[in-house]
């Protein structure tokens, strides 16, 4: 298995980028967060339906472009490095546990993005967690109340984990109510669901198994996102240090800083290594992926907040400020540490997978 | 058949049409042994990459393995590369860059079978960190150079029979530009050997004492003046001297550590437990992130990684090595030998937790310490502003020191 780029890779990062420059510069960003727009609704078409991210890891019998998460991984860089207000890592999530599923009622829609699915999940939930029960099922009719969801308010159609296995809701039968978020630029909601009428996907084990797909997939593209959020935060300060002077001299020529941003860089270019790892375990269905997925989340976790508050010790006063673009990414990199499991939950599911017991 | 065509399979066919008319020796130690390597080295399959007539056949560096795989897979002595590291990894790459056909013919082939051991003789104890500083002296003298000075930090010194040697030719220009690049024979008059005794108990390096040892001008390695940037060449490769093949996991010391952790349910505690997993994560971020190194390098895209990866190795082993200790508690303050052994090459599996612990002390020390590894990424990968100088133009007699 590779963990460098394939040039397709980097072509199709270059399309995204492209569109993000154009669209979602951070003032657009920081001045979205303050409209009452859960997120940046024509930037996504654009990026589901026209450059295809929404597809990426489709099969093409249902509509997709039959590549995979390797690919899927790289989007979640470039959206990391932007802090895009858009629901990719829940459509991540969706996607996985359809296709376990082989849904092709659903998985042709979100894979042109015609629709976007999102399941209806706690974004802490950790690694390893079996199908959460807090809603149940009575005569194909659902009830409850799941807390923290993140992109529920941006989907069409949610896909709900029950008692008795997971079930297609359309969005419009739930009630969502958002929840003030750390993260501005993912906002998260509490979805309630009254008696809402559901279409069965999957029962038993097939629906275990689509659970377990979708915590993979999604940890493995989050650590790829979080890698987005390290480098943008490395090398946006690194150009703040070349240009700011204090003392008749460039910041960046002080060694106390130097060598913390030299530790940074090994510490990204290791979460390059790991996030790659995963994703093209994970891509690949090897059986090492559930650890790979781990140290992924485990390591790049706390790189990412750490690259985050770096920027903005390193930026001094301007970095403490609101129209600054440093706390946009200090909030998306803590948020994304607690989400789908801590480092240390990682770590403690690590060492079961690799037999140092307690 | 150009070299750039040459492919697994044409190598894999070579060594086993090699092997087929050169019996692999049994007994390592007999002339056979060095026999058969003179025969790989002139069959082109000592170091592919080097040039035909050289031990080479100007094939692509990622393809070694291969060569030393099918070796290895039929039974043949290797040139035990852990006792020639210093010459294979920096004097060769050296000698093939600025050497002229002479002095390649002469050296590369007994440094490459290890009929001769090479040594390094660059750091001073004047001059660490600040290698350019050094101040052994070369004086002319007809067509030998007559040389002054005290080397440091040599490890194989009392094995070698050559050095690569960097000496002050003219100290009145400023330090970078009065440096020469030369080989100097071990086993000249006025050169001393003295073990030097380490942390550990062992003694690894040397001091090397040069009082007027006579070094033939044919013997310089570069023009008068350019040694610094012939210097780069050993340095580089010092610091690139990644292995050819992928690691394992669990290969380093947290292989060590995770195993005792596995033996001794005695030892665990929860706050070890998550110090171990932090530590098992390191090694495994670590670990990727060579391996992504080497795949880079074997397309030809050499990054700045490989300061990276001596910059987190040198750390996570000063780590594990600690943590190994605390782990063990009582077993912890004892040491397995104080007494003073000339180790020809470093097995850290074998000797106790406890000269682990000391040794990695030296990781962040050796082949450039931690601080300067950090300034050469933050410069030459980040582009921050190098330090404000004032040694830079001043000649280097007028420097203080």
């Amino acid at each position: 298995m590779t963990l460098l780029y394939s040039e397709v890779e980097q072509e199709l990062r270059a399309a995204v980028r492209q569109v993000l420059t154009d669209r979602s510069s951070w003032p657009t960003v920081l001045a979205g967060t303050e409209t009452a727009d859960s997120h940046d609704r024509e930037l996504w078409r654009r990026l589901a339906a026209d450059v295809g991210c929404a597809g990426l890891a489709v099969p093409e019998k249902f509509g997709g472009a039959g590549a995979s998460w390797r690919e899927t991984a790289v989007v979640a860089e470039e959206l990391g490095r932007a802090v895009a207000p858009v629901p990719f890592l829940g459509s991540v999530l969706a996607t996985a546990a359809l296709r376990a599923c082989e849904d092709d009622q659903l998985l042709p829609a979100v894979a042109s993005g015609e629709r976007t699915a999102v399941p209806v999940m706690t974004l802490s939930t950790p690694p390893g967690s079996p199908v959460p029960s807090s809603v149940v099922v009575e005569d194909a009719a659902l009830t409850g109340t799941v807390t923290s969801v993140a992109d529920a308010l941006a989907a069409d159609t949610l896909v709900v984990p029950t008692s008795h296995g997971i079930y297609a809701v359309e969005a419009a039968d739930t009630a969502r109510t958002p929840v003030t978020s750390l993260d501005l630029t993912r906002r998260l909601c509490n979805v309630s669901l009254s008696s809402a009428p559901g279409r069965l996907i999957a029962e038993g084990a097939a629906a275990e198994r689509a659970w377990a797909a979708a915590l993979a997939a999604g940890a493995a593209v989050l650590a790829s996102e979080q890698l987005g959020v390290a480098e943008w935060c490395l090398d946006t300060t690194v150009e703040y240090l070349k240009m700011r002077h204090q003392f008749g001299r460039p910041v960046g020529s002080f060694q106390g800083l130097k060598h913390r941003l030299a530790e940074l860089w090994v510490a990204v270019t290791q979460a390059r290594a790991v996030a790659r790892y995963a994703a093209g375990c994970v891509a690949d269905d090897d059986a090492d992926a559930p650890i790979a997925v781990s140290i992924a989340q485990a390591h790049c976790s706390l790189v990412a907040v750490r690259a985050a508050e770096e920027c903005v010790q390193m930026h001094g006063g301007i970095g403490f400020t609101w129209e600054h673009p440093a706390h946009l990414y200090l909030k998306r990199a803590k948020s994304d540490a607690l989400a789908l499991g801590t480092a240390e939950r990682h770590r403690a599911a690590l060492a079961g997978l690799v037999d140092l017991p307690a | 058949m150009s070299a750039a065509e040459i492919t697994t399979e044409d190598l894999r066919a070579r060594v086993r049409d090699f092997l087929a008319t050169h019996d692999a020796p049994r007994d390592p130690t007999s002339a056979e042994r060095l026999n058969f390597l003179r025969a790989r080295f002139d069959a082109g399959l000592a170091w592919i990459s080097y040039p035909p007539g050289l031990g080479g056949l100007g094939a692509p560096r990622a393809l070694q393995p291969v060569v030393d795989g099918e070796f290895a897979a039929g039974g043949a002595p290797d040139n035990e590369p852990l006792r020639i590291g210093i010459g294979l990894g920096m004097a060769a790459p050296t000698i093939l860059r600025h050497g002229t056909d002479e002095q390649r013919r002469r050296w590369l082939r007994p440094l490459w079978t290890g009929e001769e051991v090479w040594c390094q003789l660059f750091s001073e104890p004047g001059a660490g960190s600040d290698l350019a500083a050094l101040g052994t002296r070369a004086l002319r003298d007809g067509d030998d150079w007559v040389v002054t000075g005290q080397k440091v930090w040599t490890s194989m010194a009392h094995e070698a029979l050559w050095a690569i040697l960097i000496a002050r030719t003219d100290p009145a220009v400023p330090k970078h530009q009065g440096i020469t690049y030369f080989v100097c024979d071990m086993t000249a008059r006025g050169v001393e050997v003295r073990p030097l005794r380490q942390l550990t108990g062992e003694a690894e390096f040397n001091e090397v004492f040069l009082t007027e040892v006579g070094i033939p001008d044919a013997h310089r390695l570069g023009e008068v003046g350019d040694g610094w940037r012939v210097a780069q060449t050993t340095l580089m490769n010092e610091r690139v001297a990644i292995g050819g093949g992928a690691v394992p996991r669990e290969a380093g010391l947290i292989g060590v550590v995770a195993q005792t952790w596995r033996n001794r349910p005695d030892l665990r505690t929860p706050g070890q437990r998550d110090t171990l997993m932090r530590l098992w994560v390191a090694a495994e971020a670590g670990r990727l992130a060579a391996q992504r190194l080497r795949e880079q390098l074997a397309v030809g895209q050499p990054g700045a990684e490989g300061s990276a990866v001596k910059y987190a190795y040198s750390r996570l082993n000063q780590e594990i090595s600690g943590f190994e200790l605390e782990l063990l508690g009582e077993e912890g303050l004892r040491y397995d030998d104080w007494t003073v052994r000339r180790p020809s090459i470093m097995d850290w599996q074998f000797r106790s937790p406890g000269y682990r612990y000391l040794r990695a002390k030296g990781n962040s020390i050796e082949g450039g310490t931690s601080e300067i590894l950090a300034n050469i990424i933050a410069e030459r990968v980040l582009g921050l502003p190098t330090e404000i100088r004032v040694d830079k133009d001043v000649a280097w007699k007028d420097l203080p020191r």
